[in-house]
């Protein structure tokens, strides 16, 4: 078995805009099983963070336990990297960015990590709007402990065992909206046209940014009768739009038919360009994401795409007006400013 | 696009570069793998099968399979195909048993072969283990023809060259050496069931400028100064040498002058540096031995000085080049250069002459006083002759005469028995599985890294001295090893089966060149403007499977595709996997009697 990936690339594939190769922001060679909708999430983040010319140095990737939380091996192997304890990547990466908001957080979990035991912390995340692109690589089973139903396993759906789940499914995406999750979109790991400028566009998105990818378990999980494997998700995924991220230097050159297109401008200058396909769903307006999320749920559907997107959003730092250098860098004497500030302040009160 | 049919044989080959590149065909990957194997006997056999020569190739070859190599697209240096054949050929044990014989039972026909070289052996090879009752001319007191008179032996040496054509001679075939033949009528007349033309492109182009008579002492022609060389029939020279050529005849020439007292060779070549036709490897090693070339410089003159030679007057000029890409060389205006010299070996290309077939018994004669042939049966027009080799078509090399032979010796055998020669056998192909457990491969699919070795070579106080010394010393086994891991296998093929592929996308994420692309189906232009990759090289051929369940299609580029295996280890469900093809084109007396 190769354990090693050859060095050799293509001689003409080309260099981003800060002179890397897309094999600049590979890993590992993966150990997950061969199939693994997570491997493909991998090279979508490499594709991605590619495309988007981001110095490698310049992420800072954060996990848990799983198979998903493995995966960090196998992408962006020049950026820095913390496998924590299980359930704990939203403390981890809270702590990590209070004390560096310079980096951009790429938090990877699964559905256990995220939605049975890490689940106090990820509604906290949320809650606090901490900037981070947070991942869950959802496949509906403990793809590690032989594949038992996991919190996102859909009622009914039938085990590889043959058992049906009796229990209802926690649905990620409906309680970050529920929470206030400033960007919240679902996508499918065989799906690299719509998951990668997803991916772009929450990495740019200032905020969290929420990211459901259902990631089938083909050791597990892509039996028949399974809501989470490859052949039903394809059957059954519907898309809010097609999505494109236009960097800020960029022309949109794309053009659709009028009418059927919205764009969404971010702060970084970069504008999300939409073209719709569910007529009556607005992308910045939650009640309109909640009603069309739940008519597909209705109809058996697996809504995807962008689902909401908050371009006012305000992460922690500005919300409880953090100094906009990072905390890391403070020095001795501007945190202890001395006595004379300290009278200033007390003043200030009198 | 229409699915690629992967079952036409022709398609996998394609993917074999070096193979497909072999004028012979020979499967370069599976005899590698053997040397990998230390089967150096089983390797030599492959060859031997399909190129007649190894130990001689595994020297000389114009390696028309290193340009072609897959490796060379990657990195900057193909496999060392050539050398590793010598290695092959070099660590052999006994093969004689391994080789066809001649039966007792004669099949009752009678076939001359004109010219004792490569093609002419070849044919001799197929035919004499099928009964044939062979006749070899050779005006030569030994066979191998222009390999024997125009290789020197310090590329080439003697023992090797006797030692593979002594392997044909010893299947009974009659040799009538020292024998010129002077006239096509008499062997017609002897009654032959056919004849074979393999007497090469035996004489040299000479340079008719001012002086040459007056200095024809001391003026050779090329080919014929080897020649006369390798029969000691001279050896010596003056110390001062000019070669006029830039192809592997004026290398051969320059490097053997320094061996017979030659001490300021120079090599004056009209045609820039970059154009010279002889391969990148002999100028090097002619540059090895302190040999000068001088470009851009067309002969003008030779200066005779009371009846001696005392050098040539050089012009100066510059390619141009025409939007046709036609070249034309125009004087500079820089005053001519005159250089001394006590010799001139003129190596300026070697021409077809066929002074001894009379042009009244039906064998058509074209352009240029080659022979009209049919091209792939190398039949002429008087259907019992056919032609192979440099006599065919013109100069070519060893190789191409070897994949000239077994063809005519096809037609041959067809002619002979009645049959269309135009009936010719198909290549006999395979297709074997090479997974041997999960993700365990029988092949070695992990890539190394290594650049090419270098081929060693003996001190130049040994070789300049005797003309006898071999130069390269060749792979000792350890380095054949190394450079024979360098190979990627691509006859093991990437074998796609649309019905068990789930599109999962794990072939396309792990393929380390960004091969494999799943996308909407479209024209072949269309579809190479959006592959993963640049998908510029039309030569290389587009995979493309069945439409898919999302009705998108698989598109392989095989252009620079690793043979890593990785797309088939990472498959769940083994719609990828890695098989071997074997391609072996069909030799005479297979199939093809009825």
């Amino acid at each position: 078995m190769t354990f090693i990936k050859p060095k050799f690339r293509h001689p003409l594939l080309p260099k981003n805009k800060i002179g890397y190769y897309k094999a600049d922001y590979e890993g590992a060679i993966s150990t997950l099983c061969a199939g693994c909708g997570h491997d493909s999430i991998s090279g979508a983040i490499v594709q991605a963070c590619f495309e988007l010319s981001i110095e490698p140095h310049k992420i800072a990737k954060v996990s848990g336990i799983g198979c998903s939380s493995k995966t960090p091996t196998y992408f962006l192997g020049k950026s820095h990297g913390f496998n924590s304890v299980h359930g704990r990547m939203p403390s981890i990466t809270t702590g990590a960015n209070m004390a560096n908001r310079d980096l951009i957080y790429l938090g990877v979990s699964g559905d256990g990590d995220t939605a049975s035991i890490g689940m106090g912390q990820f509604v906290h995340v949320i809650r606090r709007n901490l900037n981070m692109v947070y991942i869950v690589m959802n496949n509906g089973c403990y793809g590690l402990t032989k594949g038992q139903d996991s919190a996102t396993a859909d009622f009914g759906s039938i085990s590889k065992a043959g058992s049906i789940n009796p229990f209802e499914a926690i649905d990620l995406v409906g309680l970050s909206l529920e929470l206030g999750a400033t960007f919240v979109a679902r996508s499918f790991s065989g799906d690299k046209t719509q998951l990668v400028p997803l991916i772009k566009a929450a990495i740019s998105h200032p905020g969290f940014a929420f990211l459901d990818v259902l990631s089938p378990c083909v050791t597990f999980n892509n039996n028949k009768g399974s809501t989470k494997s490859y052949d039903f998700v394809r059957d059954h995924m519907e898309a809010t739009a097609t999505i494109d991220l236009v960097p800020e230097e960029e022309e949109i050159t794309v053009a659709y038919p009028e009418g059927s297109t919205t764009s969404v401008s971010l702060h970084d200058g970069s504008t999300i360009q939409l073209q719709k396909l569910a007529p009556d769903w607005n992308p910045t307006d939650r009640r309109s994401a909640f009603n069309n999320l739940q008519s597909a749920k209705a109809k058996g559907e697996i809504l995807t795409g962008l689902l909401y997107i908050n371009p006012e959003s305000q992460d922690m730092h500005e919300l409880v007006e953090t100094v906009p250098s990072p905390l890391n860098s403070l020095q001795e004497k501007d945190l202890c400013p001395g006595p004379e500030a300290l009278d200033k302040i007390n003043d200030s009160f009198r | 696009m229409e699915p690629t049919n992967i079952n036409d044989p022709e398609y996998f080959h394609k993917v074999v570069d070096c193979q497909f590149a072999c004028p012979a065909h020979t499967p370069v990957p599976e005899y590698i793998r053997l040397i990998a194997a230390e089967k150096y006997t089983e390797a030599y056999m492959v060859n031997w099968e399909s190129n007649v020569f190894p130990g001689i190739l595994g020297r000389t070859c114009d390696r028309p399979c290193e340009p072609a190599c897959r490796r060379g697209r990657i990195e900057e240096e193909p496999v060392a195909i050539c050398r590793l054949k010598r290695v092959a050929a070099d660590n052999k044990g006994a093969v004689k048993h391994l080789m066809p014989k001649a039966p007792k039972e004669k099949n009752g026909k009678k076939i001359a072969l004109i010219g004792g070289g490569p093609a002419s052996l070849t044919v001799a090879r197929d035919l004499a283990p099928l009964g044939y009752d062979i006749h070899l001319y050779d005006e030569w007191h030994k066979g191998g023809g222009m390999m024997r008179t125009q290789i020197p032996s310090f590329r080439l040496p003697e023992s090797v060259l006797d030692e593979e054509v002594n392997y044909i001679i010893d299947m009974g075939i009659h040799t009538h050496f020292n024998h010129f033949v002077s006239s096509m009528k008499e062997i017609l007349e002897k009654g032959y069931d056919a004849v074979f033309v393999g007497t090469g492109a035996p004489k040299g182009r000479d340079l008719n400028i001012p002086g040459r008579e007056e200095a024809d002492k001391n003026i050779h022609i090329g080919i014929e100064f080897l020649a006369s060389v390798a029969f000691e029939h001279v050896d010596k020279i003056g110390k001062k040498v000019i070669i006029l050529g830039g192809g592997n005849t004026a290398m051969d020439c320059c490097r053997t002058s320094r061996r017979l007292g030659g001490e300021d060779v120079r090599v004056v070549v009209r045609s820039p540096f970059e154009t010279m036709k002889a391969s990148p490897w002999e100028i090097k090693d002619a540059m090895a031995e302190d040999i000068p070339f001088y470009n851009n410089m067309p002969p003008k003159e030779f200066v005779v000085e009371n009846g001696q030679l005392t050098g040539v007057i050089f012009g100066n000029v510059r390619a141009e080049y025409d939007e046709n890409g036609k070249r034309s060389l125009i004087p500079t205006g820089e005053p001519d250069v005159f250089m001394e010299a006590d010799d001139v070996i003129i190596a300026i290309g070697q021409d077809n002459s066929f002074p001894w077939i009379e042009r009244d018994l039906g064998i058509e004669f074209g352009k240029w006083d080659v022979p009209v042939l049919d091209k792939v049966s190398f039949q002429s027009t008087l259907p019992k002759v056919f032609f192979g080799g440099d006599a065919a078509f013109g100069p070519e090399n060893i190789i191409t005469a070897a994949a000239h032979g077994h063809q005519a010796a096809i037609s041959i055998h067809q002619f002979c028995h009645g049959n269309d020669v135009y009936d010719r056998p198909p290549p006999m192909t395979n297709l074997i599985r090479q997974k041997m457990s999960i993700h365990e491969w029988i092949y070695d699919s992990p890539v190394v890294d290594d650049v090419r070795y270098e081929v060693p070579h003996e001190d130049k106080k040994f070789t300049l001295n005797d003309r006898k010394v071999e130069v390269e010393l060749g792979f000792d086994i350890s380095t054949g090893f190394k450079e024979a891991q360098r190979c990627l296998n691509c006859d093991v093929q990437t074998v796609f089966d649309t019905t068990s592929c789930i599109e999962c996308d794990a072939c396309v994420d792990i393929c380390p060149t960004s091969c494999i692309t799943f996308t909407t189906n479209g024209g072949e232009d269309d579809l190479r403007g959006r592959l993963n990759a640049p998908a510029n090289d039309r030569s290389q051929d587009l995979y493309v499977s069945d439409i898919l369940p999302t009705m998108r299609v698989m598109v392989k580029d095989e252009d620079v595709c690793l043979h890593c295996g990785l797309c088939a280890e990472r498959c769940p469900t083994a719609a990828w996997d890695m098989q071997k093809f074997l391609y072996n084109v069909t030799k005479a007396g297979h199939t093809c009697t009825k």
